[in-house]
């Protein structure tokens, strides 16, 4: 029979245990790192958020001004005074491109700001607060999954364009870098995105209320705030973090139906949708103007897309290999 | 089934009446109105004239309480743009969109399934690496960069397609438009169906089949796709709905007088009209496509009852 000393015993020798210990966002990270696809989505997106930003301070990466019209060289092909050519304006394609990717950006990660604001805000007050605020919540987030997202973006905007208000709207004062019309496309698609993470949210808190270490941390005489903030709030995240990485490049392409369709940002200003509208109208006289803000979206697309899967298999428990 | 349809349906009116009252506020918080844009500025009178004909210069509740009893008749009113019946305006897009959405449906279905098949059955080879690839990069790249480039290639180039246009029956101008919008689809379900294909294979009663002796090609289609089209069946409700109702990109794309390109110019000119009756149309598609979804589950699964 063996016993507790003879258990001691058998214990193979030169076996090292493993001390250091690896939290899960930790664990998390280093799935991420052996994902060699969203290492090289997320690097190359990098490249890009780098790049746009460098373009807008720095005159000598643009070239051109992207507004700046050329006369003597219109739709011009590429060449080593205009990298990718220039427009049916004589506008440089390059400098074109990047003010597009900046504006993508901007409403692709602006659209989810504001989407995990509210997401979060109304979701987890459905799950916490009483019936009725779930009730209302839950009757609207049906009537937003009946109504078709496109037209309600559509609408959206045209009720926000054309205001005069401070900020969001046509009036001063304006945010740097962040003009009013640009707000509003950002307003307009997160007015229907917010649904989606709100429901989910209320689903996690509501499986999470459940959970034997918040009964611990209420047994423990946790105050409600502390539960839902250092308790409850941290294990939402993986799921809310997968949600908004695939959020980005759905809110990009949003804005680039948005811009195909003459909704986005008013001209000059040329979102990458607006670019390949353009595009559809000149490329019988310069290819280049339909080719450079396509391969532009599908680039910017692709990483958030392939980040987003790498995102998914390092975060959720399920998919673990 | 029948008592669960019927219920079903009857919910249907409180989710119209919610959409249709969403909307009816949301369209008239646009600024201006129907008879403020355009090239020609309108007199003052003529403008007050046509709001009074129209009841645009009652109060909104008022306008609202008037829309809502016309709509229970089936009355949309006329549309501001073309002073006709936006019902008219709706069947005359309507069978376009319908026969677009149901074209590049198909397209995604068969391309998808076949894809998604042969890729399942050739795990970790080059044609399942090659399908993969596709229907990543085909879930990335929007529908209208696509039905550019396609245009650009087999229209300019080889000139096998139309630029422009729509045409039941002729596929010159039929291909291009379905596959655009097919593709992305097309992309969707080729992966679903390569994971649940993939799980049925490892199933015990494929290893029965093939230990008694059935042929590969017999088992694929027989024993494995059969049951791995379920989630298939799934999705396919909601592609089909953001088919018909997200088709206007390509409708404008190629020029196609759709329902879709009708709502996109009423909210240019704030035809009220249009924008409802395209709205509760497409609300309509949705509700009756996910009410054919959970019924067919029950058919294909006979241990969900109703």
């Amino acid at each position: 029979m063996a016993t507790a000393e003879q258990a001691i015993v058998l214990e193979p020798r030169g076996f090292e245990f493993q001390t250091k210990q690896y939290g899960l966002w930790a664990q998390a990270f280093q799935r991420l790192r052996r994902n060699k696809l969203a290492v090289m989505a997320g690097s190359l997106l990098l490249a890009i958020i780098v790049m746009a930003t460098a373009t807008s301070l720095v005159p000598a990466l643009e070239g051109h001004a992207p507004h700046e019209q050329q006369f003597e060289d219109l739709q011009s092909s590429p060449s080593t005074t205009h990298p990718l050519g220039t427009d049916n304006l004589g506008r440089d394609l390059w400098a074109r491109m990047w003010e597009g990717t900046r504006i993508s950006l901007k409403i692709g990660l602006g659209t989810q700001l504001v989407v995990l604001i509210f997401g979060i805000g109304i979701g987890a007050g459905a799950a916490l607060g009483g019936k009725w605020t779930d009730n209302i919540l839950m009757r609207f987030t049906d009537l937003m999954y009946a109504f078709p997202d496109l037209l309600a973006i559509i609408i959206m905007k045209s009720i926000l364009s054309q205001r005069p208000w401070p900020i969001i709207g046509t009036g001063d004062p304006q945010l740097p870098g962040l003009p009013g019309a640009l707000i509003q496309v950002i307003l307009a698609i997160a007015f229907v995105s917010w649904v989606t993470l709100a429901r989910l949210v209320r689903g996690q808190m509501l499986s999470l209320r459940e959970t034997d270490y918040v009964l611990a941390a209420r047994s423990m005489g946790a105050s409600t705030r502390r539960i839902v903030f250092s308790h409850m709030l941290p294990n939402t995240l993986g799921p809310v973090i997968v949600a908004v990485s695939f959020g980005i490049p759905s809110a990009i392409f949003a804005e680039a139906v948005l811009g195909f369709i003459g909704f986005s940002l008013p001209p000059p200003t040329a979102s990458l949708g607006t670019l390949v509208s353009e595009g559809q109208r000149y490329y019988r006289a310069n290819e280049w103007m339909i080719i450079v803000p396509s391969a532009a979206i599908a680039v910017l697309m692709l990483c958030f897309t392939f980040l987003g899967d790498g995102l998914r298999d390092a975060l959720d428990p399920r998919t673990r290999r | 089934m029948t008592g669960y349809i019927i219920r079903r349906l009857l919910t249907f009116i409180p989710l119209l009446w919610a959409v249709a009252t969403l909307t009816f506020f949301l369209m008239h918080a646009v600024p201006g109105g129907p008879f403020d844009a355009g090239d020609k500025a309108l007199s003052p009178t003529t403008r007050a004239a046509l709001n009074k004909k129209y009841g645009l210069d009652d109060s909104l509740p008022r306008q609202y309480f008037t829309f809502l009893g016309d709509l229970a008749h089936g009355d949309l009113g006329l549309s501001f743009q073309r002073a006709r019946p936006v019902t008219d305006v709706l069947k005359d897009g309507l069978p376009t969109t319908a026969q677009l959405g149901i074209c590049a449906f198909v397209f995604a279905l068969v391309f998808g399934l076949t894809l998604g098949v042969v890729s399942a059955v050739n795990q970790n080879g080059v044609i399942d690496y090659i399908s993969v690839l596709f229907a990543t990069a085909g879930a990335a790249v929007p529908n209208f960069v696509i039905a550019v480039f396609l245009v650009l290639v087999f229209s300019l180039k080889f000139g096998w397609f139309d630029v422009i246009g729509w045409e039941f029956g002729n596929p010159r101008k039929m291909v291009l438009p379905s596959v655009a919008l097919g593709l992305f689809p097309a992309a969707y379900i080729a992966r679903i169906t390569r994971a649940s294909m993939l799980e049925v294979l490892r199933q015990d009663y494929v290893r029965t089949a093939r230990a008694k002796g059935v042929t590969e090609f017999r088992l694929i289609l027989r024993h494995v796709v059969r049951n791995a089209l379920v989630p298939v069946l799934t999705v396919a409700g909601p592609i089909f709905a953001t088919l018909i109702t997200g088709s206007f990109v390509i409708e404008r794309a190629f020029a196609i007088p759709g329902v879709g390109d009708a709502f996109v110019n009423a909210v240019f000119v704030r035809d009220y009209g249009i924008i409802m009756g395209t709205t509760l149309l497409f609300a309509l598609i949705i509700a009756i496509l996910n009410l054919v979804v959970d019924v067919a589950y029950g058919v294909v699964d006979p241990r969900i009852r109703f």
